[in-house]
């Protein structure tokens, strides 16, 4: 592959695909109502397994649990304090808690009860926050958590996953169930695009590699995955071979699979639906500046809150679309050069 | 009701236990005493009358649990456990020291007989609760004890947690609030008044009752009515002293965070008959 050619490809032929979210996919699946009907069958199988959530059951998707186990279901009311504390004590006296509501309130109002009840003392407690990210939408800035990744990577004992999509989601949720100890996992409210077709072989601590590449590797997290295939589909055309990696453990990450990319293909594009500070992003460059430095583009909310909006205008308004990540790997290849 | 020589025996207990906390405190050479001294007495009659545990099994699923959301006393428990046999005394002279198995506030896995973490105040009620649902979801008859601070009340966290536990009638918790009415920074009533602590409580519907927390007997009997009560949760508010039993640590805020110097500990040890 030239730049030449890529560069004349990539200004002239991709803008008009860029808003077009999922355009190579036509499956969607909202990754909060995937947790909802797994949560359900894990309900069936073990009758530990409680919910809890904090009066937004119906949009978490928590309501379908509750209406199959009225009696192992526990609505918190808007008291996400309490609702984390009392999660830590069912899961102290055997029960396996998944407590519910929006990323905002989760990781931020909760943050020290989930600090101090449940990552401290290692209970095994599941945080499923959904409505993570600037897709969330219209409610605005103030209910779009672009920093929660940050904030529950930072913590000890922690486990921290996001999914690309509904089947990943359904394999996430059962993971975490096996797993004892605390996770926190980062879910949509918008339908994304199904990524893992034939179901998905999820493990806590492996990404999976879903395309493979030589030039660059597309690094990335929840609904930005669906975006990376789009890209990397779009950047073939350009003759650039790019790699995507999914990595729907934040933490544990999957350290070989980032440095065996940066080995082979020498530049890295990360990208999530949230802040670039801290996240997915962050976890890469620590584990590529002191294992194999190589050349990297973070795309993602610049340090700044979101604001009312679609989805798809906020992903394109905040550059996280796949045309923004074909101009990323443009970008990591001049640094490569 | 306790018999009188069973109060007398718990009374020396609880002296005993007043002689260990000064001890493990001084040789820590930091800590929290006066709430400590407060918490002793409601503690003692919890652990060595009213509370179903098992010292060589400290995992026993049928065990009753205990919550100490004012952490900060976590050297009265760690007295109570030692006396009841989960660790040997001579351990409490290693408080606070790089790596001990006691903590400076209480670890659930570090210290035998310990069933939660706690010592960020406010958090313990909520963990109650749900230890609580817990046990009710699998059956069984064990019960829920939690000692919370008057200072600590002053959380919101611990409202949310009343209001829960009232709503799920949860009647197999019983809370004891130490209320000496001192914290850190003064008087509770001046640093930020909570009170009155009766009708709040009264008022998230839960059932009350208000003790001396230093009479052995009337505690003993309040946790009796708090077990017979149906569909509510108790909460019995012990009126305590801080620094109770050691005359110049009495109702003094600046023993909040400091222990007793070798000179105090000599003297306290004296007043407690034990020298």
């Amino acid at each position: 592959m030239t730049m030449c050619c890529f560069r004349g490809f990539a200004f002239t032929n991709y803008e008009s695909r860029i808003t077009n979210y999922g355009f190579f996919m036509s499956e969607m699946i909202a990754t909060r109502d995937a947790y909802g009907k797994a949560l359900v069958e894990l309900g069936r199988e073990n009758s530990r397994v409680v919910a809890l959530d904090a009066d937004l059951s119906g949009s978490t998707k928590t309501a379908m649990f509750g209406k199959e186990f009225p009696e192992r279901f526990f609505n918190a009311g808007i008291a996400e304090a309490n609702m984390v504390g009392m999660a830590a004590g069912l899961a102290a006296g055997g029960m396996i808690p998944f407590a519910s509501t929006f990323a905002v309130f989760a990781a931020g109002r909760a943050f020290e009860q989930i600090r101090q009840s449940l990552a401290y003392p290692k209970l095994n407690v599941k945080v499923v926050a959904t409505h993570g990210g600037i897709t969330v939408g219209e409610d605005g800035g103030s209910h779009q958590s672009v920093e929660d990744l940050a904030i529950m990577r930072a913590l000890p004992n922690m486990t921290v996953l996001c999914p690309a999509d509904g089947p990943e989601t359904a394999a996430a949720i059962r993971a975490a169930a096996a797993y004892h100890g605390p996770v926190y996992i980062r879910l949509g409210r918008s339908k994304v695009p199904v990524v893992f077709e034939g179901g998905c072989d999820f493990a806590i601590g492996r990404g999976a590699t879903l395309r493979d590449g030589s030039d660059l590797t597309f690094i990335t997290t929840g609904l930005m995955t669906a975006q990376a295939l789009d890209a990397a589909k779009i950047l073939e055309e350009g003759n650039v071979s790019a790699r995507v990696v999914h990595l729907g453990s934040i933490k544990p990450l999957d350290v070989d699979l980032v440095l065996k990319a940066a080995r082979e293909t020498g530049a890295v594009v990360t990208a999530e639906e949230h802040s670039v500070v801290g996240g997915l992003g962050g976890a890469v460059c620590e584990v590529l500046s002191e294992g194999y430095p190589v050349p990297v583009e973070r795309v993602g909310l610049r340090d700044v809150f979101g604001q009312s909006g679609t989805a798809e205008e906020l992903l394109a308004h905040y550059g996280l679309t796949a045309g923004h990540l074909v101009e990323a790997a443009e970008r990591v290849l001049q640094k490569k050069k | 009701m306790l018999n009188e020589d069973a109060v007398l025996d718990l009374e020396a207990t609880a002296r005993q236990l007043r002689v260990e906390i000064l001890k493990m405190l001084n040789s820590a050479r930091s800590g929290h005493t006066g709430g400590s001294l407060s918490a002793i007495d409601v503690m003692t009659v919890l652990y060595f009358h009213q509370m179903r545990h098992d010292p060589s099994n400290p995992r026993w699923e049928d065990r009753d649990r205990f919550v100490l959301s004012k952490g900060h006393a976590a050297p009265a428990l760690y007295a109570c456990l030692a006396e009841a046999g989960y660790f040997s005394r001579d351990d409490l002279k290693t408080l606070r020291r790089l790596g001990s198995h006691l903590q400076g506030h209480p670890d659930m896995n570090k210290t035998p007989g310990v069933d939660v973490c706690t010592g960020s105040l406010g958090q313990g009620l909520s963990q109650a609760v749900g230890l609580a649902m817990a046990l009710r979801l699998s059956g069984k008859s064990s019960r829920v004890y939690t000692l919370l601070g008057d200072g600590e009340v002053q959380e919101g966290q611990v409202w949310e947690a009343a209001m829960a536990a009232a709503h799920f009638k949860l009647d197999n918790l019983c809370a004891i609030l130490d209320m000496n009415g001192l914290q850190i920074d003064g008087e509770v009533a001046k640093v930020m008044n909570v009170g009155p602590l009766g009708p709040k409580f009264l008022g998230f519907n839960w059932h009350v009752l208000e003790v001396d927390g230093h009479d052995i007997q009337a505690i003993a009997r309040a946790l009796d009515d708090a077990e017979r009560t149906e569909g509510q949760p108790t909460m019995i508010i012990a009126r305590t002293i801080k620094g109770k039993g050691v005359p110049f640590f009495e109702h003094k805020a600046s023993y909040h965070g400091v222990p007793p110097s070798d000179e105090e500990l000599s003297q306290a040890l004296e007043h407690l008959g034990h020298s």
